[in-house]
């Protein structure tokens, strides 16, 4: 891939953009586990601060979120080291706050997922394991979350394509990413078209790619499927 | 750090300005993106099999990639061929307003032609054959039954595709529209105070999406009411001669 000598740049944005959606991702999934927990826990509090999280973060752009915790998250971290006797400027960068806006994005639609896939469980399984002498949290990590995966993975991929596709916000702030590479090529070549459809291509082919990896995991993951296709 | 309520009270009105312009946008594109998305729907449920390849392409590609290459690609993209600066389209192909438009009826008709496609195939087998029973066309078929039917089925998925075209609308602020974020972000560059402006746009965001909600709830009874009708349990609340 040459494209006027710019191939190279498009394809290290490409890198950047591929490592800051599985960052995202392993912090999306933590939240969304951490959220689903507290929708699901009888604790009304927690039970609450999970719904404010998702119907807040629901409702609102990610390029809003992005832009918030670029340009905002550096004021509030100030204001919390003051507290502490630090007073030097702190700056977030644009890959940490990229991860930051997607995780959470993330983390609230796969709570949702998660409280979906964990409610899909039979609560026969539940009061077996109870029966055998399980404690709740040894029956959550032993039989539930196992289940869990497998139910989760379809949402979980629409999810991770969603999250790849929003990657290319954080360009607004900066991030030098495919789309920021696309955009950089198109100033010295004058040359819009091809280079945005390059990224519009390179996009496709990671959503492609995405999308047969889920559904290898997902037939992983289901061993009666795995069993008919064999 | 103190939160500053003056220059929410101060900037308010433009951001309300703002909301207009978001509204104007969903609005626009979610007309034009139907009137696209249903005849591509037609064709991805249809029988032959080259008119259910024919829309592959398209929904493809503007599925598979994000929104903003796809803006910037009509943008940007369009005016690198001379042919379309000489045309009689370069007109409307350089506003942003028009380019934003462009992309996102675009974007939403392929989303909305797969649900309304999963809607079409969702249709009772047996009500399209009561409706050759009654010797309908096909354009009369499609006409009185599948797309009044579909539109019911679909409804609340395509609320949720309005709520997230809601959210994406916020990209037109990327080619100089002001929108309300876009508004924001310009209050900002004089002001310095995201944390509060941006606070207030997603309240403004959320206040919408709340009455898009309500909205299509009210709509979904309407429309599927007979799915929520209850028969009388006493029989004689239907007719006073059937009471024994």
């Amino acid at each position: 891939m040459d494209l006027l000598g710019f191939g190279d740049l498009l394809l290290s944005g490409t890198w950047v953009t591929v490592k800051l959606a599985l960052t995202s991702l392993a912090f999306g999934l933590v939240f969304g586990l951490l959220g689903a927990a507290a929708k699901l826990s009888g604790f009304w509090p927690l039970r609450a601060l999970a719904t404010l999280y998702t119907t807040f973060i629901r409702g609102i752009p990610e390029l809003l979120l992005v832009l918030t915790i670029y340009f905002g998250g550096s004021m509030v971290l100030m204001a919390i080291a003051e507290q502490f006797g630090y007073t030097d400027y702190i700056e977030i960068s644009a890959f940490a706050a990229g991860v930051a806006a997607l995780s959470i994005a993330f983390g609230a639609y796969s709570t949702e997922v998660f409280r979906g896939a964990i409610q899909a469980i039979p609560k026969g399984q539940w009061e077996s394991a109870q029966a055998l002498g399980m404690t709740r949290g040894k029956t959550f990590f032993r039989i539930i979350l196992p289940q869990v995966w497998r139910l989760a993975l379809p949402g979980l991929g629409n999810l991770f394509q969603v999250l790849l596709k929003d990657t290319a916000l954080v360009s607004v702030v900066g991030l030098n990413d495919l789309m920021r590479q696309a955009y950089v090529a198109t100033g010295s070549t004058k040359q819009p078209f091809t280079f945005y459809m390059a990224a519009a291509i390179i996009y496709l082919g990671l959503t492609v790619l995405s999308t047969a990896m889920t559904t290898w995991m997902e037939r992983r993951a289901d061993p009666a499927a795995r069993r008919a296709a064999a | 750090m103190n939160w500053n309520w003056d220059v929410i009270v101060e900037y308010f009105p433009r951001l309300i300005d703002g909301v207009w312009v978001t509204l104007e946008l969903i609005f626009l594109s979610g007309l034009f993106g139907l009137m696209l998305a249903v005849p591509l729907a037609l064709m991805r449920a249809s029988q032959s099999r080259w008119l259910r390849l024919l829309p592959f392409g398209y929904i493809f590609f503007f599925r598979g990639t994000p929104l903003l290459v796809q803006i910037f690609l009509i943008y940007y993209g369009a005016s690198q061929f001379d042919a379309v600066r000489e045309s009689v389209l370069w007109p409307i192909l350089r506003e942003p307003y028009w380019c934003a438009i462009i992309a996102f009826t675009l974007n939403t008709a392929a989303y909305s032609a797969e649900l309304i496609r999963g809607a079409i195939q969702a249709i009772p087998k047996g009500e399209l054959e009561a409706a050759d029973a009654f010797g309908m066309s096909r354009w009369l078929k499609i006409r009185r039954i599948v797309l009044p039917r579909a539109f019911g089925i679909v409804l609340p998925a395509y609320g949720n595709e309005l709520i997230l075209m809601l959210k994406s609308s916020s990209l037109a602020s990327t080619i100089t529209l002001l929108d309300i974020t876009g508004a924001a972000r310009t209050i900002i560059a004089r002001t310095y105070t995201p944390l509060e402006i941006f606070a207030t746009a997603g309240v403004l965001y959320l206040t919408i999406a709340a009455i898009m909600i309500g909205c299509f709830r009210l709509l979904e009874m309407r429309l599927n009411r007979h799915q929520h009708y209850k028969m009388p349990t006493e029989l004689s609340a239907v007719d006073p001669r059937l009471s024994d």
